[in-house]
């Protein structure tokens, strides 16, 4: 199902590849700033890294996600997920926006689309005179139960995120990664599994992946998990019976062959020590590079991301039938020359302040 | 494939030497006949498929993708085979790929001209796993931290069986191995190996602990020095020669010297040393040249000469002299011995002591540097594989010491991943009034787990600067933690700043009431060189 954007079908099919016929410039629409991407004719910034007037934002993970803005506008869940870590009063006013709905900030039509990253994340698409942009924040593909599942929107500039941009990178199926745990858990069952996920999507989607495959025991978290997978179940995504990993007394068998989750900080760290044998298991793509997984001290990586890898990149950028392609935060070189072999117009946006390791 | 494939990835990544023997018992349990003997033998260096090349593969790919798309990738990574194996375009990925058996075989049925193609048509059939798999086998590039011994334990594990019978048997033994996991598996017979030349377990002593000497009669031994070598056993039956490491690896190739001079049918126990018997032996350095070499050059053999210093006979003329007591069986070889080239071949010398007492001072002041200690052996022993308690002692020579500074520590692995336990320490150097500490070692045992716990403590309150696990360390005059560090011996080194380098490092004591200030200095290590 792709969105319509212009009245004419067809005249938007034979214009497309030739925006120099709008009257809008994309640049004019959208331009990097050093406090992030700026619309100048509706005034303000799609996920700024500094404090502005005005702010949309596509996702809740920090790096996109930021306090301190004076209007925010985001989908009803990521203004949850932002007030769950900073606090109701994390912007003067906030603004709830559902996926499809459109508003018109001074002449600039706004429009929220499911991005598939995590519960809430939504793409942009900016539309003046004729001319819509995308910026797709971070996306997906791969199926996710814990969030809304990515829709293509087609449009004359695709924005797309390259966290992992690099023919490398290919996700395998999750299905196939989650019994590799399962059987670490019979294999070693005198360890404890500590798994890193990143604490917003990751870690409810990894629980509730392990949930899919018939695993029922209780599963052990960490405090920092806890606001959120809360948060979670309250908007119907049971991941079944979560312990907190925090409260000594219950861990008389030292969590021996049970599953916890922490956030990745943890490993090598002291918290680890009250478990039995910790078994770093680290749940990312960047575990699909060896180096990798060993500089971490990981036993047991498991390729699982929230962020769309080589083959989902390319093939959104074909379905967003986007004449021109801007790539930011990640591997920008590899994305662009692809668009070149492919005859689709592309450049680095050298957007700075998001993070690499955000997964 | 994909067990395998499964298989080397989890043992690359698993610190732990009991994690790595579960993953192989597990292995054998769960994979059958011939794939599990495959991939032992691809795990201990029994496979050879000489058609397939890097370059090869990299020409492969190069006709798949994008130059430039490559060489990013590549350049990513790092590793060629890990890229080829990510980025090869997936085509005819199959539910069920092929076992490892069918790829053993077909690469060694490979050609070089046909390589190409059946590699490509292998890659084309395979997950990116398993790709890494059949690259890193095919090219003969599996550096995953397993050595023939620890496969050689997997297996013993497996079958309940002592490892020396595994060592005993492994050298008649071919891939896929069948005979030996049905006998494992208590279906068969052991199986019984008509090759010449085996390896026989080797016999080891265990160190005289305190008192115990007090207990045993002086007169019940006999005593020879302990060289400083590597411990071989060479063999020679119906012309086939050998030599063996002390774990039964084949290192014949490396030492082409001793084995073509070796013309008598026997079996012999002793220490590989570099030098000539009667002029000059050489020490644990010099024979280092010598060592981990797959072949050896003529300059090599012209400098670094080895010899046998032989402590025992196993076999002569075909009989097994295992179960004589060790006096007839060192008669036996003080007989035999004359007949070999007396430039590579000699007798250790028995050591005469008339009481404890007498033979602790030879131990301590050895005629020769090369010693490092003696050897205690009951008269009336047998030979017997393994580490039996009572029959044979080694009573070494003091360790050295020093006290040394801690300068950094680094995150251990496994168990210890939450811990600082890996230390490197340093000496002091330059003029005594402005002294610097300069880094002359890496120790990570010795310690108790509850000296662990402190030493992280304090690494974690005294760090100066993190560079990924690795925290440096306070370390200055009138602030920094003492280690005392034992070691066995001491080389000179190139390759390390302070000049020197330590032979089996280890912590024997924390000194926390020693100011750093006082800990030893550069010149105190160089002139143990000397000694
Ligand atoms: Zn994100």
């Amino acid at each position: 199902m792709l969105p319509e954007i212009s009245p004419d079908k067809s005249d938007f099919r034979c214009l497309k590849n030739d925006l120099s016929s709008y009257l809008m410039k994309p640049q004019n629409l959208l331009q990097p700033r050093p406090a992030g991407l700026y619309c100048p004719p509706g005034d303000f910034y799609i996920d700024p890294v500094r404090p502005v007037e005005r702010a949309l934002i596509t996702h809740g993970h920090a790096d996109h996600a930021r306090a301190g803005h004076g209007q925010v506008l985001a989908t009803k869940q990521t203004l949850d997920i932002m007030a769950l870590r900073y606090g109701t009063n994390f912007a003067r006013s906030r603004q709830a926006i559902s996926y499809g709905e459109t508003l018109t900030l001074d002449g600039v039509g706004v429009s929220f689309h499911p991005a598939g990253h995590v519960l809430g994340s939504a793409q942009i698409a900016v539309e003046k005179s004729g001319l819509r942009i995308v910026a797709s924040g971070d996306y997906k593909r791969h199926p996710d139960q814990t969030c809304a599942a990515f829709e293509p929107v087609r449009c004359d500039v695709f924005i797309t995120e390259a966290t992992f941009g690099l023919p490398v990178f290919v996700h395998p199926d999750p299905s196939q990664e989650i019994r590799r745990l399962t059987a670490s858990l019979m294999q070693f069952p005198e360890r404890a599994h500590i798994l890193g996920a990143y604490s917003l999507g990751k870690a409810q989607r990894v629980i509730k992946l392990l949930r899919i495959a018939g695993y029922n025991t209780p599963i052990l978290i960490h405090g920092a998990l806890e606001k959120l997978c809360r948060y979670y179940e309250g908007q119907g995504i049971d991941l079944g019976e979560l312990e907190p990993a925090t409260v000594e007394k219950d861990l008389a068998d030292r969590a021996a062959g049970r599953v916890i989750v922490a956030p990745p900080s943890v490993f090598g760290e002291r918290w680890t020590r009250r478990f039995a044998d910790p078994l770093n298991v680290f749940v990312s793509g960047w575990m699909r590079i060896r180096q990798r997984a060993k500089q971490r001290g990981v036993e047991l990586p498991l390729i699982l991301s929230d962020h769309a890898d080589w083959n989902e990149l390319i093939a959104t950028i074909r379905e967003t039938e986007a004449g021109e392609v801007w790539v930011t935060h990640g591997r920008e070189e590899a994305i662009v020359r692809w668009c070149e072999l492919n005859g689709i117009k592309a450049r680095p946006l050298n957007l700075v302040g998001y993070e690499d390791e955000a997964e | 494939m994909r067990n395998f494939a499964d298989l080397l990835d989890r043992l690359v990544l698993t610190p732990s030497r009991n994690g790595k023997i579960r993953l192989l018992t597990d292995h054998f349990k769960a994979v059958p006949d011939p794939d599990r003997g495959y991939a032992l033998a691809a795990l201990t260096g029994g496979l050879d498929f000489p058609a397939v090349k890097p370059a090869m593969l990299r020409t492969l790919i190069g006709e798949r993708m994008d130059e430039v798309l490559f060489a990013y990738s590549y350049d990513y990574v790092g590793d060629l085979a890990e890229t080829i194996s990510l980025v090869w375009p997936t085509t005819l990925e199959e539910e069920t790929p092929p076992p490892l058996s069918e790829i053993v075989q077909t690469l060694s049925r490979l050609g070089r001209a046909e390589a190409p193609s059946v590699m490509a048509g292998l890659l084309d059939r395979l997950d990116p796993a398993a790709r890494f798999a059949l690259i890193k086998l095919a090219t003969g590039g599996l550096r995953i931290g397993v050595s023939a011994r620890l496969a050689k334990q997997a297996l013993a594990r497996f079958g309940d069986r002592d490892i020396s019978e595994i060592e005993e048997l492994w050298h008649g033994l071919e891939p896929p191995y069948e005979t030996l996991f049905a006998w494992l598996e208590g279906k068969t017979q052991k199986p019984v190996s008509t090759a010449k030349a085996l390896f026989r377990p080797v016999m080891l002593a265990h160190p005289v602990g305190d008192g115990e000497l007090s207990k045993l009669d002086p007169a019940d031994y006999v005593a020879e020095w302990k060289w400083d070598g590597i411990r071989v056993q060479a063999v020679c039956e119906d012309g086939v020669k050998r030599l063996y490491s002390r774990t039964g690896d084949d290192i014949s190739g490396a030492f082409p010297d001793l084995l073509s001079s070796f013309e008598a049918e026997m079996t012999l126990d002793g220490e590989l040393l570099v030098g000539k018997p009667d002029l000059r032996t050489g020490t644990f350095s010099d024979l280092q040249q010598r060592l981990n070499r797959k072949t050896v050059s003529k300059k090599m053999l012209g400098e670094y000469p080895v010899f046998l210093r032989c402590y025992d006979l196993l076999q002569a003329e075909g009989e097994d002299l295992r179960a004589l007591p060790f006096i007839q069986r060192r008669a036996a070889l003080q007989e035999r011995i004359s007949g070999l080239s007396q430039d590579r071949f000699d007798l250790s010398p028995l050591v005469d002591f008339t009481s404890w007492e007498d033979l602790d001072a030879k131990r301590r002041a050895p005629p020769h540097p090369v010693i490092e200690g003696v050897m205690l052996k009951r008269r009336d022993s047998s030979y017997v594989p393994g580490r039996p308690k009572g029959p044979w002692f080694k009573w070494k020579r003091d360790p050295f010491i020093i006290d040394a500074v801690l300068l950094y520590a680094q995150r251990g692995h496994g168990k210890r991943s939450s811990y600082y336990s890996d230390y490197t320490f340093g000496v002091w150097t330059g003029p005594e009034d402005a002294p610097e500490l300069v880094p002359v070692g890496k120790a990570y045992f010795g310690f108790t787990d509850e000296e662990l716990k402190q030493i992280d403590k304090y690494v974690r309150d005294n760090t100066i600067e993190r560079f990924g696990p690795v925290r440096s360390v306070r370390a200055e005059r009138d602030r920094g933690l003492v280690l005392e560090i034992a070691f066995e011996g001491l080389n000179r080194s190139t390759r390390h700043k302070s000049g020197v380098a330590m032979r089996f490092p280890r912590i024997s004591r924390l000194r926390w009431d020693k100011p750093a200030a006082e800990a030893d200095r550069l010149e105190t290590l160089t002139s143990m060189l000397d000694s």
